[in-house]
Protein backbone atom coordinates (compact mmCIF):
# COMPACT_ATOMS: atom_id res chain seq x y z
CA UNK A 1 0.00 0.00 0.00
CA UNK A 2 1.30 3.59 -0.88
CA UNK A 3 1.25 6.55 1.05
CA UNK A 4 -2.11 8.67 -0.41
CA UNK A 5 -0.48 11.80 1.37
CA UNK A 6 2.83 12.61 1.84
CA UNK A 7 4.56 15.79 3.43
CA UNK A 8 8.06 16.47 4.03
CA UNK A 9 9.33 19.56 5.53
CA UNK A 10 6.42 21.63 5.97
CA UNK A 11 6.84 25.04 6.95
CA UNK A 12 5.66 28.31 7.32
CA UNK A 13 7.13 31.47 8.80
CA UNK A 14 5.56 35.02 9.36
CA UNK A 15 8.17 37.82 8.95
CA UNK A 16 11.80 37.79 7.21
CA UNK A 17 13.77 34.45 8.62
CA UNK A 18 17.37 35.15 9.24
CA UNK A 19 20.13 32.09 8.57
CA UNK A 20 19.60 30.75 12.52
CA UNK A 21 15.75 31.20 12.89
CA UNK A 22 15.40 27.70 12.83
CA UNK A 23 17.76 26.86 14.92
CA UNK A 24 17.17 29.65 17.39
CA UNK A 25 13.23 28.39 17.79
CA UNK A 26 11.15 25.22 18.83
CA UNK A 27 10.74 23.40 21.95
CA UNK A 28 14.19 23.40 23.14
CA UNK A 29 13.70 27.26 23.06
CA UNK A 30 10.53 27.08 24.60
CA UNK A 31 9.75 29.66 21.60
CA UNK A 32 8.33 30.03 18.32
CA UNK A 33 9.96 33.29 17.86
CA UNK A 34 13.41 34.16 16.63
CA UNK A 35 15.52 36.35 18.80
CA UNK A 36 17.49 37.70 16.46
CA UNK A 37 14.76 38.68 13.73
CA UNK A 38 11.41 38.44 15.61
CA UNK A 39 10.12 35.83 12.53
CA UNK A 40 7.66 34.09 13.99
CA UNK A 41 7.83 30.13 13.25
CA UNK A 42 4.15 28.71 12.77
CA UNK A 43 5.58 25.67 11.64
CA UNK A 44 8.85 24.25 10.68
CA UNK A 45 10.13 20.71 9.25
CA UNK A 46 6.91 18.96 9.54
CA UNK A 47 6.79 15.28 7.76
CA UNK A 48 4.53 12.54 7.94
CA UNK A 49 2.90 9.90 5.75
CA UNK A 50 -0.79 9.64 5.46
CA UNK A 51 -2.35 6.33 4.16
CA UNK A 52 -5.95 5.78 2.53
CA UNK A 53 -8.29 5.60 4.79
CA UNK A 54 -6.18 6.36 7.86
CA UNK A 55 -6.77 8.82 10.43
CA UNK A 56 -4.15 11.29 11.86
CA UNK A 57 -4.27 13.20 14.79
CA UNK A 58 -2.41 16.21 15.36
CA UNK A 59 -2.35 17.27 18.97
CA UNK A 60 -0.97 20.10 21.01
CA UNK A 61 -1.45 23.49 22.62
CA UNK A 62 -2.91 26.72 21.10
CA UNK A 63 -0.58 28.08 18.78
CA UNK A 64 1.70 24.88 18.69
CA UNK A 65 1.28 25.41 14.61
CA UNK A 66 -1.14 22.43 14.20
CA UNK A 67 -3.64 24.57 12.30
CA UNK A 68 -0.89 25.54 10.67
CA UNK A 69 -0.14 22.30 8.97
CA UNK A 70 -3.97 21.94 7.81
CA UNK A 71 -3.97 25.09 6.00
CA UNK A 72 -0.84 25.12 4.20
CA UNK A 73 -2.19 22.13 3.17
CA UNK A 74 -5.46 23.35 2.07
CA UNK A 75 -3.90 26.22 0.66
CA UNK A 76 -5.59 28.59 2.92
CA UNK A 77 -2.08 29.73 3.63
CA UNK A 78 1.31 29.87 1.56
CA UNK A 79 3.89 27.76 2.91
CA UNK A 80 7.43 29.00 3.45
CA UNK A 81 9.16 26.01 2.49
CA UNK A 82 8.26 22.44 1.90
CA UNK A 83 6.72 19.87 -0.12
CA UNK A 84 3.35 17.74 -0.51
CA UNK A 85 2.08 14.92 -2.94
CA UNK A 86 -1.24 13.88 -3.15
CA UNK A 87 -1.81 10.47 -4.54
CA UNK A 88 -4.58 10.96 -6.78
CA UNK A 89 -3.38 14.36 -8.05
CA UNK A 90 -0.98 13.74 -10.97
CA UNK A 91 -0.42 10.11 -10.08
CA UNK A 92 1.50 12.20 -6.93
CA UNK A 93 4.37 12.93 -9.11
CA UNK A 94 4.03 16.94 -8.81
CA UNK A 95 4.21 18.50 -5.18
CA UNK A 96 0.83 20.28 -4.70
CA UNK A 97 2.28 23.21 -2.86
CA UNK A 98 3.69 24.95 -6.00
CA UNK A 99 0.56 23.99 -8.00
CA UNK A 100 -1.05 26.76 -9.99
CA UNK A 101 -3.90 28.58 -8.94
CA UNK A 102 -6.14 26.71 -11.07
CA UNK A 103 -4.61 23.61 -10.24
CA UNK A 104 -4.77 24.35 -6.60
CA UNK A 105 -8.79 24.95 -6.92
CA UNK A 106 -8.94 21.89 -8.47
CA UNK A 107 -7.48 19.71 -5.87
CA UNK A 108 -9.44 21.99 -2.74
CA UNK A 109 -12.48 20.75 -4.88
CA UNK A 110 -12.49 17.48 -6.15
CA UNK A 111 -9.98 15.64 -3.48
CA UNK A 112 -9.95 17.37 -0.31
CA UNK A 113 -12.66 18.85 2.04
CA UNK A 114 -12.32 20.61 5.77
CA UNK A 115 -14.01 21.49 8.78
CA UNK A 116 -13.44 24.71 10.39
CA UNK A 117 -13.98 25.12 14.11
CA UNK A 118 -15.88 27.99 12.94
CA UNK A 119 -18.85 27.03 10.96
CA UNK A 120 -18.54 31.00 9.60
CA UNK A 121 -15.13 29.85 7.40
CA UNK A 122 -16.89 27.03 5.81
CA UNK A 123 -20.08 28.54 5.27
CA UNK A 124 -21.19 30.98 3.64
CA UNK A 125 -24.24 32.41 6.19
CA UNK A 126 -26.30 34.70 3.31
CA UNK A 127 -26.46 31.60 1.45
CA UNK A 128 -28.76 28.33 2.33
CA UNK A 129 -27.84 25.43 4.01
CA UNK A 130 -28.83 23.33 0.32
CA UNK A 131 -26.52 26.14 -1.48
CA UNK A 132 -23.78 25.64 0.70
CA UNK A 133 -23.41 22.32 -0.43
CA UNK A 134 -24.51 23.27 -3.75
CA UNK A 135 -21.60 25.33 -4.46
CA UNK A 136 -18.91 23.27 -3.67
CA UNK A 137 -20.83 20.66 -6.18
CA UNK A 138 -20.63 23.74 -8.75
CA UNK A 139 -17.12 24.69 -8.52
CA UNK A 140 -16.03 20.30 -8.82
CA UNK A 141 -18.23 21.27 -12.07
CA UNK A 142 -21.91 19.90 -11.47
CA UNK A 143 -24.09 21.95 -12.93
CA UNK A 144 -27.28 20.09 -13.14
CA UNK A 145 -30.37 21.53 -10.78
CA UNK A 146 -32.13 18.92 -10.00
CA UNK A 147 -29.22 16.28 -9.35
CA UNK A 148 -27.63 19.14 -7.46
CA UNK A 149 -30.59 19.46 -5.50
CA UNK A 150 -30.79 15.72 -4.51
CA UNK A 151 -27.04 15.22 -3.97
CA UNK A 152 -27.47 18.33 -1.39
CA UNK A 153 -30.70 16.63 0.36
CA UNK A 154 -28.68 13.43 0.62
CA UNK A 155 -25.75 14.91 2.13
CA UNK A 156 -27.81 16.38 4.90
CA UNK A 157 -29.91 13.37 5.56
CA UNK A 158 -26.26 11.94 5.76
CA UNK A 159 -25.18 13.84 8.48
CA UNK A 160 -28.84 14.17 10.05
CA UNK A 161 -29.43 17.66 9.51
CA UNK A 162 -33.55 17.75 8.78
CA UNK A 163 -34.03 18.13 5.06
CA UNK A 164 -36.82 20.27 5.53
CA UNK A 165 -34.42 22.96 6.76
CA UNK A 166 -32.34 22.84 3.11
CA UNK A 167 -33.30 26.71 2.42
CA UNK A 168 -32.83 28.10 5.38
CA UNK A 169 -29.75 29.70 6.00
CA UNK A 170 -27.32 28.34 8.54
CA UNK A 171 -27.12 31.16 10.34
CA UNK A 172 -30.80 30.28 11.71
CA UNK A 173 -29.15 26.79 13.09
CA UNK A 174 -27.88 25.30 16.33
CA UNK A 175 -23.97 24.83 16.27
CA UNK A 176 -23.86 21.55 16.08
CA UNK A 177 -26.05 21.57 13.41
CA UNK A 178 -24.21 24.24 11.70
CA UNK A 179 -21.46 21.95 12.25
CA UNK A 180 -22.83 18.83 10.41
CA UNK A 181 -23.96 21.00 7.47
CA UNK A 182 -20.13 22.15 7.45
CA UNK A 183 -19.22 18.28 6.80
CA UNK A 184 -22.40 17.41 4.32
CA UNK A 185 -20.38 20.39 2.42
CA UNK A 186 -16.91 19.13 3.10
CA UNK A 187 -17.41 15.69 2.21
CA UNK A 188 -19.88 16.55 -0.99
CA UNK A 189 -17.59 15.60 -3.78
CA UNK A 190 -16.45 12.39 -2.02
CA UNK A 191 -12.80 13.44 -1.60
CA UNK A 192 -10.53 11.16 -0.43
CA UNK A 193 -9.22 13.64 2.26
CA UNK A 194 -10.78 15.36 4.56
CA UNK A 195 -9.53 17.82 7.70
CA UNK A 196 -10.88 18.39 10.46
CA UNK A 197 -9.83 21.53 12.53
CA UNK A 198 -11.24 21.55 16.26
CA UNK A 199 -14.75 20.82 15.11
CA UNK A 200 -15.98 19.89 18.38
CA UNK A 201 -14.56 22.63 20.47
CA UNK A 202 -17.19 25.46 21.72
CA UNK A 203 -19.89 22.56 21.61
CA UNK A 204 -22.15 21.16 24.29
CA UNK A 205 -20.90 17.82 25.09
CA UNK A 206 -24.15 16.14 24.26
CA UNK A 207 -23.83 18.00 20.67
CA UNK A 208 -19.85 17.11 20.69
CA UNK A 209 -20.69 13.09 21.07
CA UNK A 210 -23.30 13.57 18.33
CA UNK A 211 -20.62 14.83 16.00
CA UNK A 212 -18.04 12.83 16.79
CA UNK A 213 -20.44 9.95 16.00
CA UNK A 214 -21.05 11.44 12.74
CA UNK A 215 -17.11 11.92 11.60
CA UNK A 216 -16.95 8.06 12.95
CA UNK A 217 -19.81 6.89 11.00
CA UNK A 218 -18.67 8.49 7.84
CA UNK A 219 -14.75 7.39 8.44
CA UNK A 220 -15.92 4.11 8.62
CA UNK A 221 -18.93 4.06 5.68
CA UNK A 222 -17.05 5.83 3.22
CA UNK A 223 -13.22 5.05 4.34
CA UNK A 224 -12.20 8.77 4.20
CA UNK A 225 -8.57 10.01 5.69
CA UNK A 226 -8.82 12.07 7.74
CA UNK A 227 -6.74 14.85 9.56
CA UNK A 228 -7.78 15.41 12.75
CA UNK A 229 -6.77 18.60 14.43
CA UNK A 230 -7.47 18.55 18.25
CA UNK A 231 -6.55 19.82 21.77
CA UNK A 232 -8.73 17.52 23.23
CA UNK A 233 -7.01 14.19 23.94
CA UNK A 234 -10.31 12.80 24.15
CA UNK A 235 -11.21 13.20 20.67
CA UNK A 236 -8.09 12.13 19.71
CA UNK A 237 -8.53 8.84 21.53
CA UNK A 238 -12.02 8.30 20.24
CA UNK A 239 -10.86 8.94 16.04
CA UNK A 240 -7.51 8.28 15.37
CA UNK A 241 -5.32 5.22 14.99
CA UNK A 242 -1.95 7.55 14.85
CA UNK A 243 -1.05 10.87 16.72
CA UNK A 244 1.73 13.89 16.13
CA UNK A 245 2.37 15.98 19.14
CA UNK A 246 3.05 19.62 18.28
CA UNK A 247 4.78 22.24 20.29
CA UNK A 248 6.22 25.51 19.52
CA UNK A 249 6.00 24.70 15.81
CA UNK A 250 7.33 21.22 15.82
CA UNK A 251 6.47 17.49 15.93
CA UNK A 252 8.04 16.08 19.20
CA UNK A 253 6.89 12.92 19.36
CA UNK A 254 4.72 10.96 16.76
CA UNK A 255 3.30 7.41 17.23
CA UNK A 256 0.22 5.25 17.37
CA UNK A 257 -2.27 6.92 19.30
CA UNK A 258 -2.40 4.59 22.20
CA UNK A 259 1.41 4.40 22.56
CA UNK A 260 1.13 8.02 22.84
CA UNK A 261 -1.24 8.22 25.32
CA UNK A 262 -0.31 5.21 27.87
CA UNK A 263 3.28 5.37 27.23
CA UNK A 264 4.24 8.86 26.20
CA UNK A 265 7.72 9.68 25.62
CA UNK A 266 8.55 13.53 25.24
CA UNK A 267 8.19 15.50 28.17
CA UNK A 268 6.22 17.59 26.61
CA UNK A 269 3.20 14.53 25.87
CA UNK A 270 3.82 13.18 29.39
CA UNK A 271 3.05 17.07 30.81
CA UNK A 272 -0.20 16.72 28.23
CA UNK A 273 -1.27 13.20 28.77
CA UNK A 274 -1.07 14.04 32.88
CA UNK A 275 -3.04 17.06 32.45
CA UNK A 276 -5.88 14.67 31.13
CA UNK A 277 -9.10 15.10 33.23
CA UNK B 1 6.99 -23.27 14.06
CA UNK B 2 7.32 -20.24 16.21
CA UNK B 3 5.49 -17.43 15.80
CA UNK B 4 6.67 -14.90 18.17
CA UNK B 5 10.62 -15.17 19.06
CA UNK B 6 11.30 -12.57 22.47
CA UNK B 7 15.09 -11.66 22.84
CA UNK B 8 16.44 -9.78 25.58
CA UNK B 9 13.70 -7.22 25.92
CA UNK B 10 13.74 -4.40 28.18
CA UNK B 11 11.32 -1.91 29.37
CA UNK B 12 12.28 1.07 31.23
CA UNK B 13 9.95 4.24 31.98
CA UNK B 14 11.45 7.80 32.11
CA UNK B 15 9.08 9.94 33.87
CA UNK B 16 9.92 13.67 32.84
CA UNK B 17 7.32 15.37 34.91
CA UNK B 18 8.80 13.40 37.86
CA UNK B 19 12.14 14.73 37.62
CA UNK B 20 13.16 12.27 34.77
CA UNK B 21 12.55 9.71 37.30
CA UNK B 22 13.70 6.18 35.88
CA UNK B 23 11.16 3.16 36.68
CA UNK B 24 11.83 -0.03 35.48
CA UNK B 25 9.89 -2.72 34.73
CA UNK B 26 10.83 -5.17 32.49
CA UNK B 27 14.49 -6.91 32.01
CA UNK B 28 15.93 -9.13 30.41
CA UNK B 29 12.80 -11.46 28.98
CA UNK B 30 13.71 -14.55 26.97
CA UNK B 31 11.23 -16.35 25.50
CA UNK B 32 9.51 -17.67 22.37
CA UNK B 33 5.72 -18.79 21.54
CA UNK B 34 5.12 -21.54 19.14
CA UNK B 35 1.94 -21.48 16.04
CA UNK B 36 -1.10 -22.99 17.97
CA UNK B 37 0.45 -23.08 21.52
CA UNK B 38 -0.85 -21.20 24.51
CA UNK B 39 1.04 -19.86 27.43
CA UNK B 40 -0.08 -18.87 30.59
CA UNK B 41 1.61 -15.75 32.23
CA UNK B 42 1.62 -15.31 35.98
CA UNK B 43 3.04 -13.08 38.44
CA UNK B 44 1.88 -10.97 41.33
CA UNK B 45 0.51 -7.38 40.00
CA UNK B 46 3.42 -5.22 39.39
CA UNK B 47 5.91 -7.99 38.19
CA UNK B 48 5.37 -6.71 34.60
CA UNK B 49 2.67 -8.74 33.10
CA UNK B 50 0.72 -6.19 30.91
CA UNK B 51 3.94 -4.41 30.34
CA UNK B 52 5.26 -7.20 28.39
CA UNK B 53 2.22 -7.90 26.92
CA UNK B 54 2.24 -3.70 25.89
CA UNK B 55 5.40 -3.99 24.51
CA UNK B 56 4.34 -7.05 22.20
CA UNK B 57 1.28 -5.15 20.89
CA UNK B 58 3.71 -2.00 20.55
CA UNK B 59 1.31 0.13 23.32
CA UNK B 60 4.55 0.89 25.01
CA UNK B 61 7.81 1.44 23.38
CA UNK B 62 10.42 -1.28 24.58
CA UNK B 63 13.28 0.51 25.60
CA UNK B 64 15.65 -2.63 24.56
CA UNK B 65 15.51 -5.61 22.67
CA UNK B 66 13.61 -7.63 20.13
CA UNK B 67 10.42 -9.13 19.23
CA UNK B 68 10.19 -10.88 16.14
CA UNK B 69 7.21 -11.98 14.60
CA UNK B 70 6.60 -13.99 11.80
CA UNK B 71 3.60 -12.33 10.54
CA UNK B 72 2.19 -14.03 6.97
CA UNK B 73 3.94 -11.52 4.68
CA UNK B 74 8.01 -12.17 6.55
CA UNK B 75 9.29 -11.55 9.56
CA UNK B 76 9.13 -8.37 11.65
CA UNK B 77 10.68 -6.52 14.74
CA UNK B 78 8.02 -5.71 16.51
CA UNK B 79 9.79 -2.80 18.40
CA UNK B 80 11.13 -1.09 15.08
CA UNK B 81 8.59 -1.63 12.96
CA UNK B 82 6.57 1.32 11.73
CA UNK B 83 3.67 2.66 13.05
CA UNK B 84 1.70 1.72 9.78
CA UNK B 85 3.35 -1.76 9.70
CA UNK B 86 1.75 -2.15 13.43
CA UNK B 87 -1.66 -1.12 12.21
CA UNK B 88 -1.42 -3.57 9.08
CA UNK B 89 -0.84 -6.56 11.67
CA UNK B 90 -3.25 -5.01 14.22
CA UNK B 91 -5.82 -5.30 11.43
CA UNK B 92 -5.08 -8.54 10.30
CA UNK B 93 -3.36 -10.67 13.18
CA UNK B 94 -2.59 -9.61 16.70
CA UNK B 95 -5.80 -9.18 18.84
CA UNK B 96 -5.10 -7.49 22.57
CA UNK B 97 -7.88 -7.99 25.01
CA UNK B 98 -6.92 -5.79 27.90
CA UNK B 99 -8.70 -6.49 31.15
CA UNK B 100 -11.39 -3.55 31.40
CA UNK B 101 -13.55 -3.14 28.34
CA UNK B 102 -12.05 0.26 27.14
CA UNK B 103 -14.29 0.64 23.40
CA UNK B 104 -15.81 3.72 21.65
CA UNK B 105 -19.06 5.23 23.46
CA UNK B 106 -22.62 4.87 22.01
CA UNK B 107 -21.76 1.94 19.80
CA UNK B 108 -24.07 -1.14 20.56
CA UNK B 109 -22.58 -4.37 21.90
CA UNK B 110 -23.19 -6.09 18.76
CA UNK B 111 -21.26 -3.79 16.80
CA UNK B 112 -18.66 -3.49 19.48
CA UNK B 113 -18.03 -6.96 19.11
CA UNK B 114 -18.43 -7.35 15.22
CA UNK B 115 -16.37 -3.88 14.53
CA UNK B 116 -12.98 -6.10 13.81
CA UNK B 117 -14.59 -8.46 11.65
CA UNK B 118 -16.59 -5.78 9.89
CA UNK B 119 -13.06 -4.32 9.31
CA UNK B 120 -11.34 -7.73 7.72
CA UNK B 121 -14.49 -8.70 5.87
CA UNK B 122 -16.12 -5.75 4.56
CA UNK B 123 -19.11 -7.49 5.62
CA UNK B 124 -21.16 -6.18 8.51
CA UNK B 125 -23.77 -8.28 8.20
CA UNK B 126 -22.21 -11.44 8.26
CA UNK B 127 -20.13 -9.82 11.06
CA UNK B 128 -22.94 -9.05 12.90
CA UNK B 129 -24.33 -12.46 12.62
CA UNK B 130 -21.35 -13.84 14.12
CA UNK B 131 -20.88 -11.52 17.03
CA UNK B 132 -24.89 -12.50 17.72
CA UNK B 133 -23.58 -16.39 17.98
CA UNK B 134 -21.08 -15.24 20.11
CA UNK B 135 -22.68 -13.36 22.68
CA UNK B 136 -25.49 -15.82 22.71
CA UNK B 137 -22.49 -18.56 23.41
CA UNK B 138 -21.79 -16.11 26.09
CA UNK B 139 -24.91 -16.30 27.63
CA UNK B 140 -25.28 -12.38 27.35
CA UNK B 141 -28.73 -11.26 27.60
CA UNK B 142 -30.56 -10.46 24.19
CA UNK B 143 -32.03 -7.41 26.16
CA UNK B 144 -27.97 -5.74 26.21
CA UNK B 145 -27.37 -6.85 22.57
CA UNK B 146 -28.58 -3.28 21.54
CA UNK B 147 -27.43 -1.23 24.47
CA UNK B 148 -24.21 0.38 25.04
CA UNK B 149 -21.55 -1.39 27.15
CA UNK B 150 -19.99 1.45 28.93
CA UNK B 151 -23.58 0.55 31.66
CA UNK B 152 -22.71 -3.03 31.74
CA UNK B 153 -21.57 -5.15 34.56
CA UNK B 154 -18.38 -6.21 35.03
CA UNK B 155 -19.19 -9.27 33.80
CA UNK B 156 -20.90 -8.40 31.36
CA UNK B 157 -18.01 -5.97 30.21
CA UNK B 158 -15.85 -8.85 30.58
CA UNK B 159 -17.72 -11.01 27.89
CA UNK B 160 -18.46 -8.21 25.06
CA UNK B 161 -14.15 -7.94 25.59
CA UNK B 162 -13.77 -11.40 24.99
CA UNK B 163 -15.87 -11.73 22.27
CA UNK B 164 -14.49 -8.24 20.21
CA UNK B 165 -10.85 -10.34 20.71
CA UNK B 166 -11.78 -13.65 19.13
CA UNK B 167 -14.46 -12.96 16.82
CA UNK B 168 -12.45 -12.35 13.75
CA UNK B 169 -9.95 -15.05 14.49
CA UNK B 170 -6.47 -13.48 15.24
CA UNK B 171 -2.75 -15.58 14.86
CA UNK B 172 -1.43 -14.39 18.07
CA UNK B 173 -4.15 -13.71 20.85
CA UNK B 174 -2.94 -11.31 23.64
CA UNK B 175 -5.35 -11.69 26.26
CA UNK B 176 -5.59 -9.87 30.24
CA UNK B 177 -7.81 -11.91 32.89
CA UNK B 178 -10.11 -13.12 30.27
CA UNK B 179 -11.99 -15.02 33.03
CA UNK B 180 -11.66 -13.19 36.09
CA UNK B 181 -15.09 -11.79 37.36
CA UNK B 182 -17.08 -14.55 35.09
CA UNK B 183 -18.99 -17.22 36.76
CA UNK B 184 -18.24 -21.07 36.21
CA UNK B 185 -20.36 -21.96 33.27
CA UNK B 186 -19.41 -18.54 31.34
CA UNK B 187 -15.30 -19.07 32.42
CA UNK B 188 -15.82 -22.49 31.04
CA UNK B 189 -17.31 -20.92 27.67
CA UNK B 190 -14.44 -18.49 27.30
CA UNK B 191 -11.61 -21.72 27.96
CA UNK B 192 -13.79 -23.64 25.55
CA UNK B 193 -14.04 -20.66 22.57
CA UNK B 194 -10.00 -19.67 23.14
CA UNK B 195 -9.25 -23.16 22.94
CA UNK B 196 -11.05 -24.11 19.50
CA UNK B 197 -9.02 -20.93 18.54
CA UNK B 198 -5.76 -23.25 19.26
CA UNK B 199 -7.26 -25.82 17.41
CA UNK B 200 -7.27 -23.72 14.30
CA UNK B 201 -3.43 -22.21 14.90
CA UNK B 202 -4.02 -19.32 16.98
CA UNK B 203 -1.08 -18.57 19.44
CA UNK B 204 -2.06 -17.23 22.68
CA UNK B 205 -0.59 -15.22 25.18
CA UNK B 206 -2.93 -15.33 28.27
CA UNK B 207 -2.46 -13.40 31.44
CA UNK B 208 -4.04 -15.11 34.39
CA UNK B 209 -4.12 -15.19 38.40
CA UNK B 210 -6.83 -18.06 38.20
CA UNK B 211 -5.54 -21.34 39.07
CA UNK B 212 -8.68 -23.00 37.03
CA UNK B 213 -8.24 -21.14 34.07
CA UNK B 214 -4.34 -21.98 33.86
CA UNK B 215 -4.92 -25.45 34.39
CA UNK B 216 -7.50 -25.59 31.25
CA UNK B 217 -5.75 -24.00 28.84
CA UNK B 218 -2.06 -23.62 29.42
CA UNK B 219 0.27 -25.54 27.31
CA UNK B 220 3.33 -23.52 29.63
CA UNK B 221 3.19 -21.03 31.85
CA UNK B 222 5.67 -18.30 32.28
CA UNK B 223 6.35 -16.37 35.62
CA UNK B 224 7.46 -12.76 36.27
CA UNK B 225 8.82 -11.47 39.08
CA UNK B 226 10.29 -7.94 39.58
CA UNK B 227 10.18 -7.87 35.82
CA UNK B 228 11.84 -11.01 34.71
CA UNK B 229 11.06 -14.44 34.09
CA UNK B 230 11.91 -16.70 37.10
CA UNK B 231 10.76 -20.11 35.81
CA UNK B 232 8.76 -21.25 32.79
CA UNK B 233 6.81 -24.79 33.69
CA UNK B 234 5.81 -26.88 30.85
CA UNK B 235 2.33 -28.35 31.82
CA UNK B 236 1.30 -31.55 30.81
CA UNK B 237 -1.59 -31.75 28.70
Amino acid sequence: MSALLRVRNLTKIYGEPGERTLEQTGPEWNSNICPETDSIVACAGVSFDLYPGEVLGIVGESGSGKSTVVKLLYFDMEKTAGSAWLRPYNDGRTNMLEASGQQKRYIRNHLMGTVYQNPRDGLNFSFSSGGNIAEKLIMAGSLHVGSIRERASFLLEKTEVPVRRMDDTPASFSGGMQQRVQIAKAIANNPPLLFLDEVTTGLDVSVQAKVLDLIRELQQELGIAMIVVSHDLSVIRMLTDRTLVMKHGRVVESGLTDQILQDPQHAYTQLLVSSLL
Amino acid sequence: MNIVEVNQLSKTFELHILHDKMIPALHDIEFDIAEGEIIGLTGKSGSGKSSLMKCLYRTYLATGGEILYYSRGGVINLVKASDHEIIALRRSEIRYCSQFLSVIPRVSAIDVVAEPLARTEKNRDLARSKAKDLLEALGLPTALWDAFPVTFSGGEQQRINVARAIIARPRLLLIDEPTASLDQRTKDVVIGLIRDLKQEGTSVLCISHDEYTLERLADRRLHLQSGQITHAITESI
